[in-house]
Protein backbone atom coordinates (compact mmCIF):
# COMPACT_ATOMS: atom_id res chain seq x y z
CA UNK A 1 0.00 0.00 0.00
CA UNK A 2 1.30 3.61 -0.98
CA UNK A 3 2.21 5.93 1.86
CA UNK A 4 -0.22 8.94 1.71
CA UNK A 5 1.02 11.77 0.10
CA UNK A 6 2.15 14.64 2.10
CA UNK A 7 -0.17 17.09 0.66
CA UNK A 8 -3.30 14.71 2.16
CA UNK A 9 -1.62 14.50 5.37
CA UNK A 10 -1.92 18.09 5.08
CA UNK A 11 -5.40 18.97 4.44
CA UNK A 12 -6.40 15.79 6.87
CA UNK A 13 -4.70 17.92 9.58
CA UNK A 14 -6.15 21.08 8.30
CA UNK A 15 -9.51 20.30 8.30
CA UNK A 16 -9.08 17.95 11.67
CA UNK A 17 -7.64 21.72 13.43
CA UNK A 18 -10.45 22.96 11.71
CA UNK A 19 -12.74 20.86 13.07
CA UNK A 20 -11.59 21.74 16.91
CA UNK A 21 -11.70 25.44 16.48
CA UNK A 22 -14.81 25.53 18.19
CA UNK A 23 -13.10 24.56 21.21
CA UNK A 24 -11.14 27.60 21.37
CA UNK A 25 -13.85 29.54 22.11
CA UNK A 26 -14.38 27.84 25.28
CA UNK A 27 -11.04 29.62 26.57
CA UNK A 28 -11.13 33.04 24.67
CA UNK A 29 -14.59 33.34 26.32
CA UNK A 30 -16.22 34.83 22.99
CA UNK A 31 -17.10 33.64 19.92
CA UNK A 32 -14.62 36.22 18.33
CA UNK A 33 -11.64 33.78 16.62
CA UNK A 34 -15.27 31.75 15.61
CA UNK A 35 -16.89 34.52 13.83
CA UNK A 36 -13.01 35.44 12.16
CA UNK A 37 -12.83 31.55 11.22
CA UNK A 38 -16.11 31.78 9.65
CA UNK A 39 -15.45 33.70 7.60
CA UNK A 40 -11.74 32.46 6.43
CA UNK A 41 -13.80 29.51 5.32
CA UNK A 42 -16.31 31.16 3.35
CA UNK A 43 -13.39 33.64 0.92
CA UNK A 44 -11.59 29.77 1.06
CA UNK A 45 -14.74 28.63 -0.60
CA UNK A 46 -14.75 31.92 -2.85
CA UNK A 47 -10.49 31.05 -3.36
CA UNK A 48 -11.56 27.14 -4.46
CA UNK A 49 -14.11 28.34 -6.79
CA UNK A 50 -11.20 31.07 -8.69
CA UNK A 51 -8.64 28.54 -8.57
CA UNK A 52 -10.46 26.06 -10.82
CA UNK A 53 -10.47 28.38 -13.95
CA UNK A 54 -7.14 30.02 -12.54
CA UNK A 55 -5.04 27.23 -11.49
CA UNK A 56 -6.38 24.47 -13.45
CA UNK A 57 -7.72 26.27 -16.49
CA UNK A 58 -5.29 29.24 -16.63
CA UNK A 59 -8.09 31.78 -16.96
CA UNK A 60 -7.11 34.61 -15.12
CA UNK A 61 -10.39 36.22 -14.22
CA UNK A 62 -10.18 39.41 -12.21
CA UNK A 63 -13.99 39.74 -11.35
CA UNK A 64 -14.93 36.84 -9.66
CA UNK A 65 -15.69 38.95 -6.62
CA UNK A 66 -18.89 39.90 -8.61
CA UNK A 67 -20.28 36.17 -7.93
CA UNK A 68 -19.83 36.48 -4.33
CA UNK A 69 -21.64 39.40 -4.79
CA UNK A 70 -24.31 38.35 -6.71
CA UNK A 71 -24.91 34.91 -4.16
CA UNK A 72 -25.00 37.65 -1.29
CA UNK A 73 -27.24 40.62 -2.74
CA UNK A 74 -29.53 37.42 -3.89
CA UNK A 75 -29.99 36.34 -0.47
CA UNK A 76 -30.20 40.25 0.86
CA UNK A 77 -32.93 41.17 -1.93
CA UNK A 78 -34.82 38.44 -0.97
CA UNK A 79 -34.70 38.08 2.66
CA UNK A 80 -35.74 42.07 2.26
CA UNK A 81 -39.04 41.20 0.12
CA UNK A 82 -39.76 38.49 3.06
CA UNK A 83 -38.49 35.59 1.34
CA UNK A 84 -36.87 33.89 4.12
CA UNK A 85 -36.86 29.66 3.64
CA UNK A 86 -33.26 28.77 2.71
CA UNK A 87 -34.70 25.88 0.33
CA UNK A 88 -35.79 28.98 -2.01
CA UNK A 89 -33.04 31.32 -1.74
CA UNK A 90 -30.34 28.88 -1.77
CA UNK A 91 -31.28 27.35 -5.41
CA UNK A 92 -32.29 30.54 -6.59
CA UNK A 93 -28.98 32.62 -5.81
CA UNK A 94 -27.05 29.81 -7.18
CA UNK A 95 -29.08 29.62 -10.07
CA UNK A 96 -29.21 33.26 -10.91
CA UNK A 97 -25.14 33.11 -10.66
CA UNK A 98 -25.05 30.36 -12.77
CA UNK A 99 -26.71 32.47 -15.57
CA UNK A 100 -24.46 35.26 -14.92
CA UNK A 101 -21.37 33.17 -15.15
CA UNK A 102 -22.77 31.90 -18.43
CA UNK A 103 -23.16 35.49 -19.73
CA UNK A 104 -19.76 36.97 -18.57
CA UNK A 105 -18.27 33.53 -19.95
CA UNK A 106 -19.63 33.20 -23.27
CA UNK A 107 -18.32 36.63 -24.24
CA UNK A 108 -15.15 36.75 -21.99
CA UNK A 109 -14.12 33.05 -23.28
CA UNK A 110 -13.74 34.75 -26.71
CA UNK A 111 -10.80 36.51 -25.21
CA UNK A 112 -7.12 35.58 -24.34
CA UNK A 113 -4.87 36.61 -21.96
CA UNK A 114 -4.45 40.53 -20.83
CA UNK A 115 -7.93 40.84 -22.63
CA UNK A 116 -9.51 38.14 -20.87
CA UNK A 117 -8.53 39.87 -17.52
CA UNK A 118 -9.70 43.03 -18.47
CA UNK A 119 -12.88 41.84 -20.09
CA UNK A 120 -13.92 40.29 -16.82
CA UNK A 121 -13.14 43.04 -15.01
CA UNK A 122 -15.17 44.98 -17.17
CA UNK A 123 -18.34 42.88 -16.19
CA UNK A 124 -17.61 42.57 -12.79
CA UNK A 125 -17.09 46.36 -12.46
CA UNK A 126 -20.62 46.70 -14.39
CA UNK A 127 -22.30 44.43 -11.86
CA UNK A 128 -20.29 46.03 -8.43
CA UNK A 129 -22.28 49.64 -10.29
CA UNK A 130 -25.44 48.01 -10.68
CA UNK A 131 -25.48 47.32 -6.56
CA UNK A 132 -24.27 50.97 -6.25
CA UNK A 133 -27.39 52.05 -7.91
CA UNK A 134 -29.77 50.06 -6.19
CA UNK A 135 -31.43 52.60 -4.18
CA UNK A 136 -34.38 50.79 -3.19
CA UNK A 137 -31.89 48.12 -1.52
CA UNK A 138 -29.53 50.41 0.28
CA UNK A 139 -27.09 51.33 -2.50
CA UNK A 140 -23.89 52.55 -1.63
CA UNK A 141 -24.48 52.14 1.57
CA UNK A 142 -25.44 48.74 1.63
CA UNK A 143 -27.89 46.59 2.97
CA UNK A 144 -29.10 45.25 6.48
CA UNK A 145 -29.78 41.46 6.12
CA UNK A 146 -32.57 41.27 8.67
CA UNK A 147 -32.50 36.96 8.95
CA UNK A 148 -30.42 34.18 8.15
CA UNK A 149 -31.57 32.05 5.73
CA UNK A 150 -34.46 29.48 7.78
CA UNK A 151 -33.87 25.79 7.11
CA UNK A 152 -36.27 23.94 9.12
CA UNK A 153 -33.10 21.52 10.46
CA UNK A 154 -30.77 23.67 11.09
CA UNK A 155 -30.71 27.15 12.95
CA UNK A 156 -28.22 29.29 10.61
CA UNK A 157 -28.24 31.92 13.59
CA UNK A 158 -26.74 29.71 15.81
CA UNK A 159 -23.00 30.43 15.69
CA UNK A 160 -21.25 27.30 16.23
CA UNK A 161 -23.66 25.25 13.83
CA UNK A 162 -22.82 27.99 11.17
CA UNK A 163 -19.99 27.56 11.46
CA UNK A 164 -19.97 23.81 10.64
CA UNK A 165 -22.24 24.53 7.83
CA UNK A 166 -19.48 26.15 5.86
CA UNK A 167 -16.84 23.72 7.41
CA UNK A 168 -18.79 20.88 5.47
CA UNK A 169 -19.77 22.71 2.46
CA UNK A 170 -16.24 23.92 2.23
CA UNK A 171 -14.96 20.53 2.46
CA UNK A 172 -16.78 19.66 -0.34
CA UNK A 173 -15.83 22.05 -2.18
CA UNK A 174 -12.68 21.28 -2.32
CA UNK A 175 -13.38 17.34 -2.34
CA UNK A 176 -15.02 17.85 -5.57
CA UNK A 177 -12.69 20.21 -7.37
CA UNK A 178 -9.57 18.06 -6.53
CA UNK A 179 -12.08 15.16 -8.05
CA UNK A 180 -13.06 17.06 -11.22
CA UNK A 181 -9.29 17.97 -11.75
CA UNK A 182 -8.85 14.25 -12.34
CA UNK A 183 -11.72 12.88 -14.54
CA UNK A 184 -11.34 13.61 -18.55
CA UNK A 185 -13.03 17.09 -17.77
CA UNK A 186 -10.46 18.40 -15.86
CA UNK A 187 -7.54 16.91 -17.78
CA UNK A 188 -8.83 18.61 -20.76
CA UNK A 189 -8.83 21.86 -18.81
CA UNK A 190 -5.35 21.67 -17.32
CA UNK A 191 -3.85 20.11 -20.80
CA UNK A 192 -5.97 23.10 -22.51
CA UNK A 193 -4.41 25.70 -20.30
CA UNK A 194 -1.21 24.86 -21.55
CA UNK A 195 -1.91 23.99 -25.38
CA UNK A 196 -5.71 24.81 -26.40
CA UNK A 197 -4.97 24.26 -30.41
CA UNK A 198 -3.02 20.70 -29.37
CA UNK A 199 -6.47 20.06 -27.04
CA UNK A 200 -8.70 20.87 -30.05
CA UNK A 201 -6.28 18.75 -31.98
CA UNK A 202 -7.20 15.87 -30.03
CA UNK A 203 -10.79 16.57 -30.89
CA UNK A 204 -12.10 18.48 -27.84
CA UNK A 205 -14.08 21.51 -28.30
CA UNK A 206 -12.04 23.58 -25.23
CA UNK A 207 -14.12 26.10 -25.30
CA UNK A 208 -17.25 24.44 -23.97
CA UNK A 209 -14.99 23.30 -21.42
CA UNK A 210 -13.82 26.51 -20.31
CA UNK A 211 -17.52 27.45 -20.57
CA UNK A 212 -18.78 24.63 -18.36
CA UNK A 213 -15.84 25.51 -16.20
CA UNK A 214 -16.63 29.31 -15.53
CA UNK A 215 -20.13 28.72 -14.74
CA UNK A 216 -18.78 25.95 -12.18
CA UNK A 217 -16.95 28.11 -10.68
CA UNK A 218 -19.15 30.95 -10.90
CA UNK A 219 -21.97 29.06 -9.50
CA UNK A 220 -19.32 27.88 -6.49
CA UNK A 221 -18.33 31.09 -5.83
CA UNK A 222 -22.33 32.23 -5.56
CA UNK A 223 -22.54 29.99 -2.71
CA UNK A 224 -19.75 31.14 -0.78
CA UNK A 225 -21.83 34.86 -1.27
CA UNK A 226 -24.76 33.20 0.00
CA UNK A 227 -22.51 32.22 3.67
CA UNK A 228 -21.30 35.56 3.62
CA UNK A 229 -24.44 37.58 3.30
CA UNK A 230 -25.97 35.11 5.99
CA UNK A 231 -22.54 35.45 8.31
CA UNK A 232 -22.15 39.44 7.73
CA UNK A 233 -26.47 39.92 7.84
CA UNK A 234 -25.16 43.05 5.75
CA UNK A 235 -24.21 43.33 2.11
CA UNK A 236 -23.07 46.39 0.56
CA UNK A 237 -21.09 46.87 -2.86
CA UNK A 238 -17.48 46.65 -1.54
CA UNK A 239 -18.52 42.68 -1.31
CA UNK A 240 -17.60 42.95 -5.22
CA UNK A 241 -14.95 45.64 -5.91
CA UNK A 242 -12.56 44.63 -7.36
CA UNK A 243 -10.04 44.62 -4.84
CA UNK A 244 -11.81 41.91 -3.33
CA UNK A 245 -11.16 39.70 -7.01
CA UNK A 246 -7.61 40.42 -6.31
CA UNK A 247 -7.62 39.11 -2.76
CA UNK A 248 -9.06 36.00 -4.19
CA UNK A 249 -6.30 36.33 -6.83
CA UNK A 250 -3.71 36.41 -4.12
CA UNK A 251 -5.01 33.87 -2.30
CA UNK A 252 -4.82 31.35 -4.50
CA UNK A 253 -1.71 32.11 -5.61
CA UNK A 254 -0.36 32.38 -2.00
CA UNK A 255 -1.53 28.80 -1.60
CA UNK A 256 -0.70 27.11 -4.55
CA UNK A 257 -2.42 27.18 -7.83
CA UNK A 258 -4.13 24.33 -9.38
CA UNK A 259 -4.16 22.62 -5.93
CA UNK A 260 -7.61 22.46 -4.32
CA UNK A 261 -6.07 22.65 -0.74
CA UNK A 262 -3.93 25.62 -1.63
CA UNK A 263 -6.54 28.19 -1.73
CA UNK A 264 -7.58 27.03 1.54
CA UNK A 265 -3.77 27.46 2.77
CA UNK A 266 -3.56 30.81 0.41
CA UNK A 267 -6.95 31.94 2.35
CA UNK A 268 -5.67 31.32 6.01
CA UNK A 269 -2.65 33.13 5.81
CA UNK A 270 -4.19 36.23 3.80
CA UNK A 271 -7.12 36.45 6.70
CA UNK A 272 -4.33 36.16 9.69
CA UNK A 273 -2.05 38.43 7.68
CA UNK A 274 -5.11 41.57 7.49
CA UNK A 275 -5.76 40.41 11.15
CA UNK A 276 -2.48 40.82 13.00
CA UNK A 277 -1.20 43.27 10.45
CA UNK A 278 -3.97 45.28 10.73
CA UNK A 279 -3.16 45.49 14.44
CA UNK A 280 -0.10 46.98 14.01
CA UNK A 281 -1.23 49.77 11.35
CA UNK A 282 -4.23 51.05 9.07
CA UNK A 283 -2.07 50.52 6.17
CA UNK A 284 -1.14 46.98 6.33
CA UNK A 285 -1.11 46.01 3.02
CA UNK A 286 2.34 48.15 3.09
CA UNK A 287 3.94 45.40 5.26
CA UNK A 288 1.77 42.75 3.27
CA UNK A 289 2.79 43.74 -0.38
CA UNK A 290 6.70 43.02 0.32
CA UNK A 291 5.91 39.99 2.04
CA UNK A 292 4.22 38.56 -1.11
CA UNK A 293 7.28 39.77 -3.34
CA UNK A 294 9.54 37.96 -1.32
CA UNK A 295 7.05 34.92 -1.02
CA UNK A 296 6.56 34.91 -4.74
CA UNK A 297 10.87 34.94 -5.66
CA UNK A 298 11.09 32.37 -3.01
CA UNK A 299 8.12 29.72 -3.41
CA UNK A 300 6.71 30.17 -6.84
CA UNK A 301 4.32 27.15 -6.66
CA UNK A 302 3.21 28.89 -3.66
CA UNK A 303 2.90 27.18 0.24
CA UNK A 304 0.92 24.15 -0.95
CA UNK A 305 4.38 23.39 -3.09
CA UNK A 306 6.27 22.66 0.41
CA UNK A 307 3.85 19.58 0.40
CA UNK A 308 4.48 17.08 -2.19
CA UNK A 309 1.44 16.02 -4.21
CA UNK A 310 3.24 11.89 -4.32
CA UNK A 311 5.16 10.39 -1.05
CA UNK A 312 8.32 10.17 -2.53
CA UNK A 313 8.57 13.18 -4.81
CA UNK A 314 11.10 16.38 -3.54
CA UNK B 1 -8.84 -0.82 -50.91
CA UNK B 2 -11.26 2.32 -50.33
CA UNK B 3 -10.49 6.07 -50.03
CA UNK B 4 -9.78 7.32 -46.88
CA UNK B 5 -8.44 10.93 -47.59
CA UNK B 6 -8.40 12.81 -50.59
CA UNK B 7 -6.98 15.97 -50.94
CA UNK B 8 -7.82 18.30 -54.11
CA UNK B 9 -6.18 21.34 -55.28
CA UNK B 10 -5.99 22.73 -52.02
CA UNK B 11 -4.87 26.39 -51.53
CA UNK B 12 -3.55 27.87 -48.10
CA UNK B 13 -1.86 30.86 -47.12
CA UNK B 14 -0.53 33.04 -43.88
CA UNK B 15 -1.70 36.05 -43.93
CA UNK B 16 -0.91 37.86 -47.54
CA UNK B 17 1.94 35.18 -47.98
CA UNK B 18 0.36 32.02 -49.89
CA UNK B 19 2.30 28.97 -49.11
CA UNK B 20 -0.02 25.92 -50.33
CA UNK B 21 -0.59 25.88 -54.30
CA UNK B 22 -3.03 23.44 -55.41
CA UNK B 23 -1.55 20.36 -53.26
CA UNK B 24 -3.61 16.92 -54.49
CA UNK B 25 -3.02 14.04 -52.68
CA UNK B 26 -4.85 10.26 -51.86
CA UNK B 27 -4.63 8.21 -49.12
CA UNK B 28 -6.19 4.27 -49.56
CA UNK B 29 -6.82 2.09 -46.64
CA UNK B 30 -4.31 0.84 -45.47
CA UNK B 31 -1.81 2.66 -47.09
CA UNK B 32 1.83 4.42 -45.68
CA UNK B 33 2.97 7.63 -47.55
CA UNK B 34 5.30 9.88 -46.98
CA UNK B 35 5.23 13.84 -48.04
CA UNK B 36 9.04 14.94 -48.72
CA UNK B 37 10.55 17.93 -49.45
CA UNK B 38 12.86 20.50 -48.08
CA UNK B 39 11.98 22.96 -44.92
CA UNK B 40 9.65 25.44 -45.80
CA UNK B 41 8.62 24.09 -48.77
CA UNK B 42 4.52 23.01 -47.12
CA UNK B 43 4.86 19.57 -45.91
CA UNK B 44 3.57 20.59 -42.27
CA UNK B 45 1.18 23.42 -43.79
CA UNK B 46 -0.57 20.52 -46.01
CA UNK B 47 -1.10 18.49 -42.85
CA UNK B 48 -2.31 21.35 -41.15
CA UNK B 49 -4.78 22.56 -43.69
CA UNK B 50 -6.19 18.69 -43.75
CA UNK B 51 -6.36 18.79 -39.93
CA UNK B 52 -8.29 22.27 -40.25
CA UNK B 53 -5.74 23.91 -37.91
CA UNK B 54 -5.24 26.39 -40.89
CA UNK B 55 -8.09 27.54 -43.61
CA UNK B 56 -7.65 26.22 -47.05
CA UNK B 57 -8.25 29.06 -49.35
CA UNK B 58 -9.39 26.89 -52.53
CA UNK B 59 -9.90 23.39 -53.45
CA UNK B 60 -11.05 20.60 -51.25
CA UNK B 61 -10.43 17.77 -48.57
CA UNK B 62 -12.50 14.48 -48.67
CA UNK B 63 -12.51 12.39 -45.93
CA UNK B 64 -14.27 8.83 -46.88
CA UNK B 65 -15.88 10.41 -49.67
CA UNK B 66 -17.35 13.28 -47.57
CA UNK B 67 -16.05 17.25 -47.52
CA UNK B 68 -14.09 18.32 -44.15
CA UNK B 69 -12.55 20.78 -45.70
CA UNK B 70 -12.32 24.15 -43.12
CA UNK B 71 -14.24 22.52 -40.47
CA UNK B 72 -12.91 23.13 -36.83
CA UNK B 73 -9.71 20.78 -35.93
CA UNK B 74 -11.86 19.18 -32.86
CA UNK B 75 -15.08 18.20 -35.03
CA UNK B 76 -11.87 16.63 -37.81
CA UNK B 77 -9.86 14.89 -35.15
CA UNK B 78 -13.30 13.37 -34.26
CA UNK B 79 -13.63 11.75 -37.25
CA UNK B 80 -10.71 9.49 -36.92
CA UNK B 81 -7.56 11.68 -37.62
CA UNK B 82 -4.74 11.04 -34.82
CA UNK B 83 -1.68 13.74 -34.88
CA UNK B 84 1.44 13.36 -33.67
CA UNK B 85 3.03 16.99 -34.29
CA UNK B 86 6.03 18.38 -34.99
CA UNK B 87 8.26 18.94 -31.59
CA UNK B 88 6.30 16.32 -29.90
CA UNK B 89 3.74 18.89 -27.82
CA UNK B 90 2.31 16.36 -24.80
CA UNK B 91 1.46 18.53 -21.97
CA UNK B 92 3.98 19.36 -19.45
CA UNK B 93 1.55 20.10 -16.70
CA UNK B 94 0.11 16.58 -16.90
CA UNK B 95 1.52 13.00 -16.16
CA UNK B 96 1.93 10.90 -18.51
CA UNK B 97 -0.87 8.58 -17.53
CA UNK B 98 -3.14 12.03 -18.00
CA UNK B 99 -1.57 12.58 -20.80
CA UNK B 100 -2.77 9.21 -22.24
CA UNK B 101 -6.48 9.17 -20.50
CA UNK B 102 -7.21 12.53 -21.51
CA UNK B 103 -6.86 11.10 -25.06
CA UNK B 104 -9.27 7.99 -24.58
CA UNK B 105 -12.29 7.54 -26.58
CA UNK B 106 -14.93 5.42 -24.83
CA UNK B 107 -15.01 3.19 -28.07
CA UNK B 108 -15.28 -0.60 -26.51
CA UNK B 109 -13.25 -3.14 -28.64
CA UNK B 110 -11.47 -5.43 -27.87
CA UNK B 111 -8.87 -4.51 -30.91
CA UNK B 112 -9.33 -0.86 -29.61
CA UNK B 113 -5.85 1.18 -28.25
CA UNK B 114 -6.22 1.73 -24.84
CA UNK B 115 -3.98 2.25 -22.01
CA UNK B 116 -3.04 -1.24 -21.62
CA UNK B 117 -2.23 -1.91 -25.17
CA UNK B 118 -0.45 1.53 -25.49
CA UNK B 119 1.76 0.45 -22.37
CA UNK B 120 2.55 -2.46 -24.07
CA UNK B 121 3.62 -1.36 -27.24
CA UNK B 122 5.51 1.58 -25.17
CA UNK B 123 6.69 -0.23 -22.11
CA UNK B 124 8.83 2.82 -21.42
CA UNK B 125 5.93 4.53 -20.73
CA UNK B 126 4.63 2.20 -18.35
CA UNK B 127 7.95 3.04 -15.93
CA UNK B 128 6.76 6.24 -15.83
CA UNK B 129 3.62 6.74 -15.81
CA UNK B 130 3.15 8.72 -12.52
CA UNK B 131 5.89 11.03 -14.04
CA UNK B 132 5.12 14.69 -15.46
CA UNK B 133 5.06 15.22 -19.51
CA UNK B 134 7.98 17.75 -18.76
CA UNK B 135 10.07 14.74 -16.92
CA UNK B 136 10.32 12.24 -19.85
CA UNK B 137 13.45 13.01 -22.00
CA UNK B 138 13.11 13.44 -26.02
CA UNK B 139 12.75 9.53 -27.04
CA UNK B 140 9.87 9.37 -24.39
CA UNK B 141 8.02 12.09 -25.07
CA UNK B 142 7.86 11.31 -28.84
CA UNK B 143 6.53 7.90 -27.44
CA UNK B 144 3.86 9.77 -25.47
CA UNK B 145 2.93 11.78 -27.94
CA UNK B 146 2.40 8.72 -30.81
CA UNK B 147 1.00 6.24 -27.70
CA UNK B 148 -2.11 9.18 -27.28
CA UNK B 149 -2.23 10.08 -31.04
CA UNK B 150 -3.42 6.11 -30.94
CA UNK B 151 -5.82 6.22 -27.58
CA UNK B 152 -7.92 8.40 -30.01
CA UNK B 153 -8.25 5.32 -32.44
CA UNK B 154 -7.38 6.86 -35.37
CA UNK B 155 -8.55 5.57 -38.63
CA UNK B 156 -5.08 7.94 -40.27
CA UNK B 157 -2.22 8.30 -38.20
CA UNK B 158 -0.29 11.52 -39.29
CA UNK B 159 3.38 11.88 -38.19
CA UNK B 160 5.40 15.07 -38.58
CA UNK B 161 9.10 15.02 -37.52
CA UNK B 162 8.81 11.90 -35.64
CA UNK B 163 12.59 11.34 -35.43
CA UNK B 164 13.68 14.26 -35.65
CA UNK B 165 16.36 14.91 -33.04
CA UNK B 166 16.48 11.96 -31.30
CA UNK B 167 19.20 9.78 -30.69
CA UNK B 168 20.14 6.67 -32.88
CA UNK B 169 19.27 3.93 -30.59
CA UNK B 170 15.60 5.76 -29.70
CA UNK B 171 14.74 6.35 -33.83
CA UNK B 172 15.40 2.62 -34.72
CA UNK B 173 12.27 2.04 -31.80
CA UNK B 174 10.28 4.32 -33.43
CA UNK B 175 10.68 2.97 -36.72
CA UNK B 176 10.63 -0.33 -35.71
CA UNK B 177 7.32 0.70 -34.12
CA UNK B 178 6.08 2.37 -36.29
CA UNK B 179 6.55 -1.06 -38.69
CA UNK B 180 4.47 -2.80 -36.21
CA UNK B 181 1.92 0.02 -36.76
CA UNK B 182 1.66 -0.88 -40.88
CA UNK B 183 1.17 -4.02 -39.79
CA UNK B 184 -1.75 -3.98 -37.71
CA UNK B 185 -3.66 -2.04 -40.98
CA UNK B 186 -3.15 1.15 -40.11
CA UNK B 187 -3.06 3.79 -42.11
CA UNK B 188 -0.49 6.63 -41.90
CA UNK B 189 0.82 9.73 -43.38
CA UNK B 190 4.60 10.81 -42.47
CA UNK B 191 6.51 13.37 -42.65
CA UNK B 192 10.32 12.43 -42.18
CA UNK B 193 13.99 13.00 -43.09
CA UNK B 194 15.37 9.78 -43.70
CA UNK B 195 14.85 8.83 -46.48
CA UNK B 196 16.11 4.75 -46.24
CA UNK B 197 13.99 4.76 -43.58
CA UNK B 198 10.80 5.95 -45.34
CA UNK B 199 11.32 3.69 -48.44
CA UNK B 200 11.56 0.40 -46.22
CA UNK B 201 8.35 1.75 -44.27
CA UNK B 202 5.79 3.73 -46.94
CA UNK B 203 4.14 2.65 -49.90
CA UNK B 204 3.96 6.22 -51.78
CA UNK B 205 5.41 9.15 -51.86
CA UNK B 206 5.03 12.73 -52.45
CA UNK B 207 7.71 15.47 -53.19
CA UNK B 208 6.79 19.05 -52.45
CA UNK B 209 8.10 22.19 -53.51
CA UNK B 210 7.41 25.39 -53.07
CA UNK B 211 3.53 24.66 -52.15
CA UNK B 212 2.77 21.96 -55.02
CA UNK B 213 3.21 18.24 -55.63
CA UNK B 214 6.62 17.76 -57.97
CA UNK B 215 7.01 14.01 -58.31
CA UNK B 216 5.27 11.32 -57.17
CA UNK B 217 5.65 7.41 -56.76
CA UNK B 218 6.05 4.31 -55.23
CA UNK B 219 9.26 3.57 -53.55
CA UNK B 220 10.85 1.47 -55.73
CA UNK B 221 10.47 4.41 -58.37
CA UNK B 222 11.85 7.02 -55.40
CA UNK B 223 14.89 4.89 -55.05
CA UNK B 224 15.63 4.29 -58.71
CA UNK B 225 14.98 8.16 -59.23
CA UNK B 226 18.22 10.08 -58.41
CA UNK B 227 17.66 13.17 -60.01
CA UNK B 228 14.56 13.76 -57.62
CA UNK B 229 16.77 13.13 -54.83
CA UNK B 230 19.38 15.25 -56.40
CA UNK B 231 16.86 18.29 -57.02
CA UNK B 232 14.28 18.45 -54.11
CA UNK B 233 15.81 16.31 -51.34
CA UNK B 234 19.25 16.67 -50.91
CA UNK B 235 19.92 18.92 -48.37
Amino acid sequence: MRRPSPRLLLACVLFILLALAPILTIFVGNDYPLIVLTRVLILAMAAVSLDLILGYGGMVSLGHAAFLGLGAYAVGIMTTEGVTSGLVQWPLAILLTALVALVIGALSLRTRGVYFILVTLAFAQMIYFVSVGLDAYGGEDGLVVPTRSRFSVLDLSDRTSFYFLCLVLLFAAIAFVAHLARTRFGLVLRGAAMNERRMRALGFPVYRYRLAAFVIAGALCGLAGILLANHSEFVSPSIMNWGRSADLIIMVVLGGIGSAVGPLLGAMVFMLAEETLSHLTTYWQLIFGPLILIFVRFARSGLIGLFPERSGDG
Amino acid sequence: MTRLLEVEGVHAAYGPSEVLFGISLHIEEGEVITLLGRNGMGKTTTVRTILGLMRCSAGGVRWQGGPIGNRPSHIVARLGLGYVPEGRRIFPNLSVRENLLVAGRDRESSSAWNLERVLDFFPRLAERLDNGGAQLSGGEQQMLAIGRALMTNPSLLILDEATEGLAPIVREEIWRRLHQLKQTGLTILIIDKELDELCALADRHYVIEKGEIVWSGDSAALQADAGVQATYLAV
